[in-house]
Formats: C-alpha cells, sequence, structure tokens
C-alpha cells in the first residue's frame, strides 16, 4: 500500500497544480484547447493519489513493487503526451508562419508593381 | 518513359522551333546575400532568352541583393525574413502560379547554374515529354568536381530516390530544374522546407508526374560558399532520409486536371 504520506503530499501536488491551471486559463494566460492535456493530467494524478486502492492495482498490473512509483511512472507519461503535443503545435505554428511570409512577399510585391504602374 | 539523355545531347535548333517560345515562362532565381552575382545570373538568363521573365526571391538577405536585382531589370519578391531555400523557391512557384505561367524554371543566384543551358532544361517540358526536368551534373560531358563527402551522400541518395521512383535518377540533389504548370501547381501548394530537392522529385513522381534528368553542364559558384558544411551534412542526410522513409506511407492523389 501507498503509504499516506506520500498520498497526501501527491494529492496536494495535484490540486496546487490544478489551481494554477485553471488560475490561468481564467486569466487568459492560457486557452483552454492547451489546457486541456494538462488538466487531464492533473486529474488522473489526483484520482491515483487519492484513490490508494486502486493505484496499487494499478502497480501491481504492470509489475511495479512499489505502488507510489506508479504515481511517477504515470506523471512522466502525460508529461511526454503533452510535450510530443507541443511539438505537434510548434510544426502547425512554423507552417503557418512560412505560409503567412509567403503572402506577405507576394502582396508586397504586388502592391509596389501597382505603385509603379500608378506613378506611369 | 525512356531515359533521353542520347536525344537530349544534340544541339538544339532554334530556327523554326516555335513551340519553344510559345510558353509563358518564368525564371525562379531564390537569392541569399547574392549581392555580387545575382545581377550577372539575371543578364545572362536575359542574353539567353529575353522571354522569361525574371522573379528574384530574396530570402531575407542583409545586403543590397534585392537593389541589385530590381536594377537589373528583375520583379523582385522580398521574404520578411530568412525562410530557408524550401520557402523561398515554393514563393516562387506561387508567383508562377498566381501570374499564370506555364513553365518555370529554378536557377540558382550564385552562378552556379549556367543559364545556357536552360533552353536543352526546358526543352523535354514544352515539347511534353516530361512534366518535371532536372538538370544533372554526372551524365553530362563535363565532369563536375565536388567534395568526396558530399559526392559519397548524392551516391547515396541517388540510389534510394532511383529505389523509390523506379527510375534511374543520378542527381537528385540538383536545384536546377524546370516544371511545367502541373508541377508549379504542385510546388506551390507543397514544397519541402530545407533541404528540398530530394525531396521535391520523390514528392513529384509520387504525385505521378513525368520526371526527367537533363544532363548539363555546371559551374564552381561565382561567390559565397555552399550553405552544406559538414555538420549540417549529417543532419540533411539524416533529415532527409526520414522525409524520403516517411513518404513511404504517404498518399499522394495524382493531380486532378485543371477545370
Amino acid at each position: 500500500m501507498t503509504p499516506l504520506r506520500v498520498s497526501i503530499a501527491a494529492a496536494l501536488a495535484a490540486g496546487l497544480l490544478l489551481f494554477v491551471i485553471i488560475e490561468l486559463i481564467r486569466s487568459r494566460r492560457l486557452q483552454e484547447r492547451y489546457a486541456l492535456l494538462w488538466l487531464l493530467t492533473c486529474v488522473v494524478i489526483l484520482v491515483f493519489a487519492v484513490w490508494r486502492g486502486a493505484l496499487s492495482e494499478l502497480a501491481g498490473l504492470v509489475g511495479i513493487a512499489y505502488p507510489p512509483s506508479a504515481l511517477f511512472v504515470l506523471a512522466a507519461f502525460f508529461i511526454l503526451v503533452v510535450l510530443l503535443h507541443y511539438s505537434t503545435v510548434i510544426s502547425d505554428l512554423s507552417e503557418r508562419n512560412l505560409t503567412l511570409a509567403q503572402r506577405i512577399a507576394l502582396l508586397e510585391q504586388q502592391l509596389r508593381a501597382l505603385q509603379k504602374e500608378r506613378a506611369d | 518513359m525512356a531515359f533521353l539523355v542520347a536525344e537530349l545531347a544534340q544541339p538544339i535548333a532554334r530556327s523554326g522551333d516555335q513551340s519553344l517560345t510559345a510558353y509563358k515562362r518564368l525564371a525562379i532565381v531564390p537569392a541569399l546575400n547574392e549581392e555580387a552575382s545575382v545581377a550577372a545570373v539575371i543578364d545572362e538568363i536575359r542574353r539567353v532568352d529575353q522571354d522569361f521573365e525574371i522573379v528574384v526571391v530574396d530570402d531575407g538577405s542583409t545586403d543590397g541583393t534585392a537593389e541589385a536585382a530590381a536594377r537589373a531589370g528583375a520583379v523582385v519578391v522580398r521574404l520578411p525574413y530568412n525562410l530557408g531555400i524550401g520557402g523561398a523557391v515554393q514563393t516562387g512557384y506561387q508567383y508562377a502560379r498566381d501570374h499564370g505561367f506555364e513553365l518555370a524554371v529554378q536557377i540558382d543566384g550564385d552562378g552556379q547554374h549556367d543559364p545556357s543551358e536552360l533552353e536543352r532544361l526546358i526543352r523535354p517540358i514544352v515539347e511534353g515529354e516530361a512534366d518535371l526536368t532536372v538538370g544533372t551534373r554526372f551524365a553530362g560531358a563535363r565532369l563536375y568536381r565536388s567534395p568526396f563527402g558530399r559526392r559519397i551522400g548524392i551516391r547515396l541518395f541517388a540510389g534510394v530516390v532511383s529505389a523509390m521512383v523506379r527510375r534511374r535518377v543520378t542527381d537528385p540533389t540538383s536545384g536546377f530544374r524546370a516544371v511545367n504548370r502541373r508541377g508549379i501547381r504542385l510546388f506551390a501548394a507543397d514544397y519541402p522546407h530545407d533541404f528540398p530537392e530530394v525531396e521535391s522529385s520523390v514528392l513529384a513522381v509520387r504525385h505521378r508526374l513525368r520526371m526527367l534528368e537533363v544532363p548539363v553542364a555546371m559551374r564552381e559558384r561565382a561567390t559565397g560558399r555552399s550553405s552544406i558544411t559538414t555538420g549540417r551534412g549529417i543532419y540533411y542526410m539524416i533529415k532527409v532520409m526520414l522525409a524520403l522513409f516517411i513518404s513511404l506511407f504517404r498518399r499522394y492523389p495524382p493531380l486532378e486536371e485543371e477545370r
């Protein structure tokens, strides 16, 4: 069984993170679409921190002898997922950035050509 | 499609060949800090074929590249910041698409590509034998000397690309290319970002464009230095190999005909 202290500490940490995320959303510094994965992470950690039986069950299932380690593994996995998600977001942004730069350059050229045409 | 080297090696008769001038054609010259050589490239293209409209895509140069190109009479498209060769070239293809060009050639602003070879490059396009032609350094008469490491890399890519497109390709890294309207439409919409040459060839073939290599002579670069240093070369190899590998698992619909 998970030591009670570990459960309390983990629950507090997850709760704090949850509060910070919600505050970030509230103050519009974090968009909901990018907060969802974080919220899910918090909730899952919180659930397994409080529901100690489930954590032991989960640890036993994948062969982890010390149940609190399962909590770490779970957290690490979610962080990986969040990071991967960010990589896709960055790729998407850089793609849009490229398209935008190209469009601006072509429009600028067109504008200069039109201005020149009018001046002549 | 046969590999038409022997036929293409023949001198091209200029007189009486109406079809060669019928196409509305664009020369795309990507340039990054080529102030010293870009005007000469423009002049040379003009001298070879005055029907070419020339667009210089200035990829965020910090010198007078754009001014030099404009003085030489080219259309200048200035990117707001450096996009890399792929993004710059694609901008040229977008210009070609937006202005209804029927043929576009890609020719470097550093003087490495010889404009006098242009006609040889575009001939298969004009005659409807290919959608994309690539000027190759290795099938030609004059031997192009490149550093050992690079030559190994090119060989490797040549092997991989040849296997992927099921045809012999000798110089997949060459940036001296010509495309018809289908190629323009494809590349304007989808073009690899950095180190685009190898990938774009495969992309075109996977989209059922007919690609043809044309032997051309290339020169040592007039100014500037290769963008590919040893460290970047290794990154280049790995990045392009990854892209090629992934492309095996993508679907490439054939381009639909234009309305």
